[in-house]
């Protein structure tokens, strides 16, 4: 069953020619070519190659210095240049020193580190082999959610076959240098994301987030300096010591050098992974890589970054995508969600959903992302619930921007981002919802008119399925429902099987 | 994380006094909590404030430690869930097409509320983060299966057949 | 030293490189507002209240815990800032119940201090509160969850200074809340009740169990005797609460409010410390002949009472058998003082007046019952609920003339006095013991070995040629540690005294309220505390508790002598295993 949604999802992203074309292939090079579960496999693909290298022709200083002048950075949301990264922990004085690998993917509608992890957990491991050598490690730890029970199995097994051919282990390739791997396990808590708080779910605790500074470049993980990449970024390694700086830079842009894979989902014809060179357009990842809207609906924004980015409009379509473009647009690159949303949603809906989110998976430490997101989501509920007041959407901007400045950690200071991207780039629908109680896009229930058209054959569905006896009608005449006592509860739209209920939201007249 | 059911309390506890003083041998056993917790939950099935009790006198740590490590992780139950566990996917893809109303229909089918759980013990809900398999969206976990691009009529099909499923199961113990 | 230039509100100035941000503000004169800070515990930033801008940084800086750096500009008061701290207030105060104004920290409340200074004049974003539940179960402490911040400072006093970890945090996100574990009830929990929580918790999240309304109705009961005592700390405290400045020993205006509140006798429960340090010494001197476990450990503490029956069964022998002064002074009033004024012990009713909330719980022990099976003391009160009582009644108290303890059990040494400071049983004893061994006389009765606010003091007195080595900790977190170093060498120690708060009962769960300008168990407060305590002491004529002419007296008239079956009888008791055991933090692990 398993492997049989793997295959699905690798038939999904090969499925149609132009889907492929645009892409290049890097931290997503062997996925679905090679067995996973085969060491051999990765090693003829050119596999622990780049480990041999290090080992053999370069020095600790040698490699962070390649890293830095690939102009590689952090694929898991912030984009802090890696090498930078590598090199303040290489620096640091100490007996111990961790490299970790942050697989504790949580965005939803992410799922680029659980396929590379599921696919190619080998590049992984020897991202973190060439980490560890660089800044002076002997200790690995790969921190994945429980919730990936086949990455989880392929990496054990991964690990395994490494120690054995000692690519792991001690004196690796007949080094000096000794590196191994341990893996602990996420228990569904988005906020270890954050590296400080994912540090303190490793140490075993409550995954709350720590004030930086010090850094975990300085003080990690049991308080020891700590290098934290998260799995795309460690599959990016091997391929850049094998190919050259030269190579991987020439790939992508300026200040964003190499590709990003991207998870597409949404209303869009091809969902799937996408592993496209930075700097190509939104527009082309999502027409020509993703064939376009399906059923000829209307574009109407694209969510990047999950919960912690926004959401641009047709308007920002020709925006490139890299750090800088995306942060100016309103958005962020963050992990590599990619939502498309067609007219069919609402886009205070959509906002309230990321909300939703966030403030659910916010840990209760700090004040602002603890009580502002809750108070933000209050207000955006009762938007949605026809029962906005005048200043809410004010109200919204001044939450969101003390949140976003004012909060401790990454969670809380993107937490706002959805919120205050569709304010800005959708304020009229804001305004409909909160003055004419209307919701453009059908989607609010407590806006919505539920009224019974001429396809109506009299079957009763709807009237037995209605918990306060709104509808009236005799059986096989049509039937109609009493405006007034209907609470809006969509129960008999769900029931009626000859698409005889319509759903309407117009503009109310203000009391 | 497989759930496995056993029927002596005592049996649990021993496998996971064994498993403990695997962990006890390995330096800083103390950050192998959250480990600990998956295995006593994997034998258990839950999080029993007695299995909580047993994990704090092996570790020596506090209890209210174990406590707030134990609310704070959405992954681990308090209380035992059925012998169906349906995790409803509310990620970003599976909610922009139709994971709510999925959610709904399970929820008027089975008449419960999300983490909840029949009173026969037979299926319990839960709505999950992004499983990451948004190419199927909407999914739906039951147990460790995925159940991909689903609507309303689909889930109960799948609902009325787990329970046929079980039923036959009881009459092959009987 | 070195030191690094930095710019405050645009003025330049020359700092120590390691300070953070807000220390270095303290130490220019602009106090940041901060609410989860405390300097005692670790640095949590969750409060965001101390916010700052520094130039160049995209989001604004807890600077509690950020450095400063050479050149940095730092900004404490923009409008950007002030609105932000606002906004952070008002959050908090939109979760919080809007009942100030009947709230037993009206007036004493950092949050309402707070919000009054940051100026927070609107409410703009109120919505759901969280959910109210009131933890009452415990005779010492009360947990009001709805008045909880979550700021975590009680969350991390009873983990970091007292290595009980009674409760944590729980859930998480807008629903976390503070409970011991499994969300029990504390009385069901390992809280040892010293109330350290109570005193750092800036709402009334955390309160002592309020006994003032029985009070108030038992001093208006004709037909009963009323009898209240009060502890060594309370006199040295008291005045806080009063606006009056720390270290003032205010004794004989607590006799006379109490006095004037309606008690008929106010008796000093440092005359039974006089009584206990007769019988502990005694008791010292015959497990030092080899009668009984060694070390002994001393029982005064409440909070360490229940600490020793959690946490430490094992030690269960080694402790002293004594009750603490408050039972001890209770048992006497009503047999030997009840023959006296020819009443029945069901007649009178004890008031004790502590610094303690763990002495409620105290009160409350079966094992410390009277014959009858009626409890010994009746009531006991903090300082926190005298001072209210006090201005309540509408007593003058600042202005009283002030009046004597009653006899006979009212009279005291300077060896009970120091009772309230960490180290002083210890001191009080030794000074008993040495002459009650060597028949001779103490040359240097000021024991510095023990004196001072170190967390674990050491010491030895030569004993008719033999080196007793004396321990005493203060707060149950250093206890910890000196007991580990105990298992590794049992016989290091003849006599350990341990006290559950820091500082000793000076330092206790139910002092007055620190004001906003001082912190909770802020070392400078302790300090003035302990001092007067001291200066006492030294101006006492008696400074030996054996030469207290009404503990002479007493044994004559009724208990003959030290340990004899009359004083096991009224003076003695033992302790047993309580249940949930407690697990202690191991050493050398950061908490939270």
């Amino acid at each position: 069953m398993e492997k049989q949604m793997f295959t699905d999802r690798f038939a999904s992203v090969f499925g149609t020619e132009s889907f492929f074309k645009k892409q290049k292939r890097i931290a997503l090079k062997n996925c679905g070519l090679i067995d996973p579960e085969n060491i051999n496999d990765y090693i003829y693909a050119d596999g622990y190659k780049a480990l041999g290298t290090v080992l053999t022709k370069m020095t600790p200083k040698d490699v962070v210095e390649t890293v830095k002048a690939s102009g590689l950075r952090g694929r898991g949301g912030a984009g802090f240049p890696t090498g930078r990264k590598w090199e303040l922990t290489a620096q640091q004085e100490s007996d111990e020193k961790f490299v970790v690998c942050n697989a504790d993917e949580g965005d939803p509608g992410a799922f680029m580190d659980r396929s590379v992890v599921e696919g190619d957990p080998h590049t992984v491991i020897e991202g973190m082999a060439i980490g560890g050598y660089a800044i002076g490690s002997s200790k690995g730890v790969v921190y994945i959610r429980a919730e990936y029970p086949l990455a989880i199995k392929r990496l054990i097994k991964a690990i395994d076959d490494a120690r054995k051919e000692n690519f792991l282990g001690k004196n690796i390739l007949g080094s000096n240098f000794s590196f191994d791997i341990e893996i602990r396990y996420g228990a569904g808590a988005f906020v270890c994301g954050e590296e400080t708080a994912l540090i303190r779910s490793i140490e075993g605790l409550r995954g709350m987030p720590k004030s930086r500074p010090p850094f975990p470049a300085a003080k990690g993980l049991f308080g020891k300096p700590t290098l934290v990449n998260n799995v795309e970024t460690w599959a990016n390694i091997s391929s850049i010591i094998v190919n050259g700086v030269d190579w991987f830079s020439s790939i992508g842009i300026d200040k964003s050098k190499g590709t990003k894979v991207f998870a597409l989902a949404g209303k869009i014809v091809n969902t799937g992974l996408a592993e496209v060179p930075m700097g190509m357009t939104l527009r082309e990842i999502i027409y020509d890589v993703g064939g376009g809207i399906p059923n000829g609906k209307k574009f109407k924004a694209v969510q990047t970054g999950g919960p912690s980015g926004g959401c641009l409009t047709d308007k920002m379509l020709d925006t490139k995508i890299d750090y800088e473009s995306l942060m100016q647009a309103g958005s962020i690159m963050g992990s590599g969600g990619m939502i498309v949303i067609d007219e069919d949603s609402c886009m205070v809906n959509i906002a309230k959903f990321f909300l939703q989110f966030t403030q659910d998976e916010s840990c209760g430490k700090c004040i602002p992302c603890r009580e502002g997101t809750k108070r933000m989501l209050e207000i955006l509920t009762r938007i949605t619930d026809g029962e906005g007041k005048p200043g809410d959407i004010e109200k919204l901007e001044e939450l969101g921007n003390v949140i976003k400045k004012a909060s401790l950690c990454g969670l809380g200071q993107s937490a706002p981002n959805p919120v205050l991207s569709t304010i800005k780039n959708f304020r009229e629908e804001y305004e409909e919802h909160v003055y004419q109680k209307k919701c453009r896009a059908v989607v609010c229930e407590k806006l919505i008119t539920y009224t019974i058209n001429d396809k109506c054959i009299g079957c009763s569905a709807c009237r037995r399925a209605c918990p306060v006896v709104a509808i009236k009608g005799a059986p096989k005449e049509a039937h109609s429902i009493q405006q007034e006592l209907c609470i809006k509860c969509g129960k008999c739209f769900r029931s009626c099987k000859f698409h005889a209920i319509d759903k309407t939201s117009e503009a109310k007249e203000q009391k | 994380m497989h759930t496995t059911l056993h029927h002596n309390q005592q049996e649990i506890n021993n496998q996971l006094k064994i498993f403990i003083d695997e962990i006890k041998k390995r330096e800083r056993s103390d950050s192998h909590l959250i480990t600990i917790l998956h295995k006593a939950q994997e034998l258990n099935g839950y999080l029993s404030k007695e299995i909580m009790d047993l994990v704090a006198e092996e570790m020596q740590i506090p209890t209210s430690v174990i406590w707030g490590v134990a609310t704070f992780y959405h992954y681990f139950k308090l209380s035992p869930i059925g012998k169906y566990n349906i995790s409803v996917c509310m990620g970003t893809a599976c909610y922009v097409k139709g994971a709510s109303e999925v959610l709904e229909t399970i929820k008027e089918t089975l008449e419960i509320e999300i983490g909840e759980t029949t009173e026969d013990m037979m299926f319990s809900l839960q709505e999950a983060r992004c499983i990451g398999a948004c190419g199927l969206a909407p999914v739906a976990m039951i147990n460790d299966k995925i159940y991909g691009e689903l609507n309303p009529k689909k889930i109960v099909d799948i609902i009325n057949k787990l329970k046929e499923e079980a039923l036959e199961e009881e009459k092959i113990v009987q | 030293m070195s030191t690094v230039k930095i710019f405050i509100n645009n003025k330049e100035y020359n700092v120590d490189s390691t300070y953070t941000i807000m220390k270095a503000c303290d130490e220019i004169g602009i106090k940041i507002p901060r609410l989860c800070y405390h300097p005692k515990l670790s640095i949590s930033s969750g409060c965001r209240i101390c916010i700052v801008e520094v130039e160049g940084m995209r989001n604004f800086v807890a600077s509690c815990s950020y450095p400063v750096s050479e050149g940095m500009k730092v900004h404490t008061n923009t409008d950007a800032i002030r609105q932000a701290r606002k906004d952070i207030l008002e959050l908090i105060l939109d979760n919080h119940p809007k009942d100030c104004n009947t709230c037993v920290r009206d007036e004493v409340c950092e949050l309402q201090q707070l919000a009054s200074s940051i100026g927070l004049r609107e409410r703009k974003f109120e919505g759901v509160l969280r959910t109210p539940f009131v933890d009452a179960s415990s005779p010492s402490i009360v947990n009001n969850h709805d008045k909880c911040i979550l700021c975590g400072r009680c969350v991390r006093v009873c983990a970091q200074i007292q290595n009980v970890s009674a409760i944590d945090y729980a859930n998480r996100g807008f629903n976390t809340v503070v409970v011991p574990a499994y969300n029990n009830p504390i009385a069901e929990s390992v809280c040892t009740l010293c109330g350290q929580c109570v005193n750092i918790c800036p709402t009334a999240a955390l309160t002592e169990q309020n006994y003032t309304k029985d009070v108030f109705s038992l001093l208006n009961d004709k037909t009963k005797v009323k009898v209240a005592q009060i502890a060594p700390s309370v006199r040295v405290a008291i005045g806080e609460a009063f606006g009056i400045k720390p270290g003032n020993n205010m004794a004989r205006e607590i006799v006379h409010a109490l006095k004037l509140l309606g008690f008929d006798y106010v008796f000093d429960a440092q005359f039974s410390a006089d009584l206990t340090i007769m019988e502990e010494a005694s008791e010292l001197l015959e497990r030092l002949n080899g009668h009984g476990k060694l070390p002994m450990i001393t029982s005064c503490s409440s909070g360490w009472m229940k600490a020793l029956e959690q946490f430490y069964p094992e030690l269960i022998e080694n402790v002293s058998t004594c009750k603490s002064p408050m039972s001890m002074l209770s048992s006497v009033v009503k047999s030997y003082f009840a023959d006296k004024i020819g009443k029945k012990p069901t007649e009178i009713a004890n008031v004790a007046i502590m610094c303690c909330v763990a002495k409620k719980y105290e009160a409350k022990r079966p094992e410390l019952a009277m014959e009858d099976g009626n409890p010994a003391t009746d009531y006991v009160l903090t300082t926190r609920e005298l001072a209210w009582m006090i201005k309540s009644a509408g007593i003058d108290f600042k202005n009283l003339k002030g009046m004597d303890f009653d006899a006979p059990l009212g009279f005291s040494t300077g060896a009970a006095t120091i009772f309230g400071v960490s180290g002083g049983v210890m001191e009080a004893a030794v000074r008993t013991a040495y002459e009650l061994a060597t028949k001779s006389k103490m040359e240097n009765i000021d024991v510095i070995a023990v004196r001072g606010n170190e967390g674990i003091k050491e010491g030895a007195i030569n004993i008719n040629g033999t080196e007793i080595r004396v321990a005493v900790a203060n707060g149950l977190g250093n206890a910890s540690k000196l007991f580990e170093e105990l298992k590794k060498d049992p016989n290091k120690y003849h006599f350990i005294e341990v006290m559950a708060c820091p500082g000793g009962c000076i330092g206790g769960g139910g002092q007055p309220y620190a004001g906003i300008q001082d912190l909770p168990f802020d070392p400078k407060l302790v300090n003035e505390r302990a001092k007067a305590l001291y200066s006492s002491d030294e101006k006492n004529t008696i400074r030996r508790s054996h030469e207290n002419p009404s503990i002479i007296q007493l044994y004559k008239e009724f208990f003959g002598k030290p340990l004899s079956e009359k004083s096991h009888k009224y003076l003695h008791t033992h302790y047993k295993q309580k249940f949930p055991k407690g697990i202690l933090r191991k050493s050398g692990k950061e908490a939270k």
